[in-house]
């Protein structure tokens, strides 16, 4: 099922995309700043202690921390995983720090006590925490501003490290009564519906790194959407790794109540350093009846240089949960960063006619792994899923989809829809397809596609006879590959995924 | 317009032994005229027409090539492209995903910002679009479609020439475009290429038959055998080849 190793190329025409295919330069990656700030971190190391300090940090109530202890004591018998398709040097969990925070970050009361470095760096990452409250205002000055409703307004959650430094929009937002602030803090003053829903899509004892990020996780997003409401505007969480020596264990949590929507965009970047950072998240999505949460992720972490060395592992466990009846969940990914992308966001459509979706465009270049893909567990009546991958590998990168439909007893008319494209941009890269089907139901309706492509020179060729440069070729012909999933994105991301696209392949072709 | 002196040119493999396919062609197109090239298999055609755009895995060794008295062999193949070079290839390629019109209009954006030129407005261009594929008798439904794919052969051909239309270039290379053709749509694709002819505009038209030379009337016919040019005529030259066949008339003094 591996196509795309020692692909023989006719006429021998390919010899200059093979010959140039170099690897991702480090100047190309403009995310790749350190931020210097005085900076509070855990001991060096992985134990009940950690977790202990971990917890106090966060000041949370003692069944927080019970939680956090099972966590650890299930985690310590567990095996890391090896079927996935990616090789990475043995991890040393006791090599790195579990926690920091920029030095008196539980102080942070408003945006105005966040420290200029921080703002600054997230500025220069295009996110204007401050200007963006200010031009466009939090407390009152809305009502007025007739012009803020042309504008996209997009509300924002920043982790630096393992917290949040500051969330946008938090009153406006609360008017809808949408619930949006850091998980530290819902902790603490929602602990009914934590208590609730938190591990109630992925247990803690799914999965060693899922597992892993129960004990330790630092900070992360809670939402959640009341009944019948449609929250007014995009929600986000920018993620940045900047701490030497750490890992990050974010968690995500999104309840949308019945009849409810919300769309939540996800934004992931990291210095570049020599060492390799572990990155290990959960996110958990509910929907209840009638209500519909779409997620999207533009992943941009530092995937390492072009020989490999340095870059973020990211081990994460995504899953949504349909618990109602015609509940939707939509996961978009632009994975286009990280050494190894481990990552399979999933739907389980418990609730009858619910429906789950998955996009995504994976890209790796350099020495980057990705493997990546879904599962959709279909258990409800009618329920449907739809699955279009594209991925693209370059340079000497190995990329595979791994999915998984699985229709139960009572899936009475499930059906699903997969399309798996990879795309192959010279002859030293890897594209795998590993499509699981079980399948319960004799009414079931299941469709799979699969297609590899080489971007081949002969095309690179067509397109330049025809005036367009080598790069802007190799754009068009990128984009060309991922139309139908990037019409997926939110407008503004679907910008930002273009654009990262194009500096996440240059140099991918002489 | 273009001028080749004693051309010697190589196919350099990945893996494989390099061979010389031009061995010292020469020719000389002026301004406005349509040439014929014709000749066996194997003889270099294909390489020519590879040579002249600037395709990778080919080396000129020896000899030069003049367009408007400039170094043709010097430039990038999109530079040659903005300059005017066009091919109109044997074996149009598939570009999945990317609809007839968004790579053209691509395309005639990139020459233009090439050329200093501001971009084409959508207006413009669907005028111009609309007056080619009428020309053509192309169904405009179908350049909404990604270029060449799942198209017949000879709906191909006539994509390469809409593309030769809306690109007006000024020098136009046909390697064998009447293959995968009837007679219907050979037609239809030499009147496209004639409604270019003039206004200075040349040609050079690759071809194993003469039957395509029959709707585009060349000027001059030239017989290329082993990498060089070893005959030159009228138009008349073509059917004698037709006749006679290559070895005659090769083979005759």
């Amino acid at each position: 099922m591996s196509e795309g190793k020692n692909i023989l190329v006719k006429d021998g025409i390919d010899r200059g995309t093979v010959d140039a295919a170099r690897a991702l330069e480090s100047d190309k990656y403009s995310e790749g700043f350190v931020t210097d700030i005085e900076m509070e971190l855990a001991p060096k190391g992985l134990s009940e202690e950690t977790v202990r300090y971990i917890s106090a940090k966060k000041e949370e109530p003692e069944w927080m921390l019970q939680w956090r202890l099972e966590a650890f004591q299930r985690w310590k018998e567990m095996i890391e995983p090896t079927w996935a398709m990616i090789n990475y040097p043995k991890i040393d969990y006791q090599d790195a720090h579990y926690y920091a925070e920029p030095k008196g970050a539980a102080k942070y009361k408003t945006i105005d006590d966040v420290p200029k470095e921080i703002l600054e760096t997230y500025a220069k990452l295009g996110i204007p925490l401050k200007e963006q409250e200010v031009l466009l205002g939090v407390e009152g000055a809305m009502e007025t501003a007739a012009a803020a409703r042309e504008t996209p307004r997009v509300a924002v959650d920043a982790v630096f490290d393992s917290v949040s430094v500051a969330t946008t929009f938090r009153a406006e937002l609360a008017k809808s009564g949408v619930i949006f602030m850091s998980i530290s803090e819902a902790v603490r003053e929602y602990p009914d519906l934590l208590r609730q829903y938190l591990g109630s899509v992925v247990p803690v004892t799914d999965n060693f790194f899922a597992t892993l990020n129960s004990a330790v996780f630092s900070d992360g997003t809670f939402v959640y959407i009341p009944k019948g409401v449609r929250c007014p505007m995009e929600l986000s969480t920018y993620f940045r790794m900047n701490a030497k020596g750490t890992g990050q264990f974010e968690r995500t949590l999104i309840i949308a109540d019945e009849g409810a929507y919300v769309s939540y965009l996800e934004g992931c970047t990291a210095p570049m350093r020599d060492e390799n950072q572990l990155h290990a998240a959960v996110v958990e999505l509910v929907a209840l009846d009638d209500a519909e949460i779409k997620y999207s992720t533009v992943q941009n972490w530092w995937p390492g240089d072009a020989e490999g060395k340095g870059g973020i592992y990211n081990f994460v466990t995504k899953r949504g949960d349909c618990r109602g009846a015609r509940s939707r969940i939509s996961w978009t990914q632009v994975e286009t960063g990280s050494a190894i992308t481990w990552k399979y966001p999933s739907c389980i459509l418990r609730g009858d006619d619910s429906s789950g979706e998955f996009y995504s465009i994976a890209v790796t270049n350099g020495r980057q792994q990705a493997d990546t893909g879904t599962k959709m567990i279909h258990l409800g009546k009618n329920t449907r899923s739809r699955i279009i991958s594209k991925g693209i590998s370059a340079g000497k990168s190995n990329n595979t989809y791994r999915g998984l439909v699985s229709v139960h007893g009572k899936a009475a008319k499930a059906r699903n829809f997969t399309q798996c494209d990879s795309l192959l941009i010279g002859g030293d890269c890897g594209a795998h397809t590993m499509p699981y089907v079980e399948n319960r139901r004799a009414d079931a309706q299941l469709e799979h596609e699969a297609t590899t492509t080489k971007l081949s020179d002969d095309q690179l060729f067509y397109a330049r006879q025809r005036g367009l440069g080598e790069e802007e070729a190799v754009a068009l012909l990128v984009n060309g590959f991922v139309r139908d999933v990037l019409q997926k994105l939110p407008m503004e991301f679907a910008v930002e995924a273009q654009k990262l696209l194009e500096v996440s392949l240059e140099g991918s072709v002489g | 317009m273009l001028e080749l002196y004693n051309l010697h040119a190589r196919v350099v493999p990945e893996d494989g032994p390099q061979r010389e396919i031009l061995k010292g062609l020469s020719l000389s197109v002026p301004a406005g005229e349509v040439h014929a090239i014709m000749g066996p298999n194997g003889s270099g055609k294909s390489t020519l027409s590879y040579v002249l755009t600037g395709r990778d895995g080919y080396q000129v060794t020896e000899g030069s090539v003049l367009y408007e008295g400039e170094d043709l062999l010097a430039l990038a193949p999109e530079v040659r492209a903005a300059k005017g070079l066009f091919l109109s290839f044997q074996y149009p390629l598939e570009i999945a995903g990317v609809p007839v019109m968004t790579f053209v209009r691509a395309a005639m954006n990139a020459q233009r910002k090439q050329r200093g030129e501001p971009e084409v407005s959508a207006p413009d261009f669907l005028k111009l679009s609309r007056i080619a594929a009428q020309q053509l008798r192309i169904d405009p439904d179908m350049l909404k479609r990604p270029l060449n794919v799942g198209f017949s052969g000879g709906e191909k051909k006539r994509l390469e020439i809409y593309q030769m239309l809306m690109l007006q270039p000024r020098f136009m290379i046909l390697d064998e475009t009447d293959s995968g053709l009837d007679i219907d749509a050979l037609k239809v694709v030499a009147d496209g290429v004639n409604a270019l002819r003039g206004e200075g505009r040349s040609m050079l038209v690759i071809t194993h038959y003469q039957r395509l030379l029959d709707y585009i009337k060349p000027d001059r016919v030239h017989i290329l055998s082993a990498g060089r040019i070893v005959k030159s005529g009228g138009p008349e030259l073509a059917h004698e080849l037709e006749k006679s066949g290559y070895d005659t008339v090769m083979g005759a003094p």
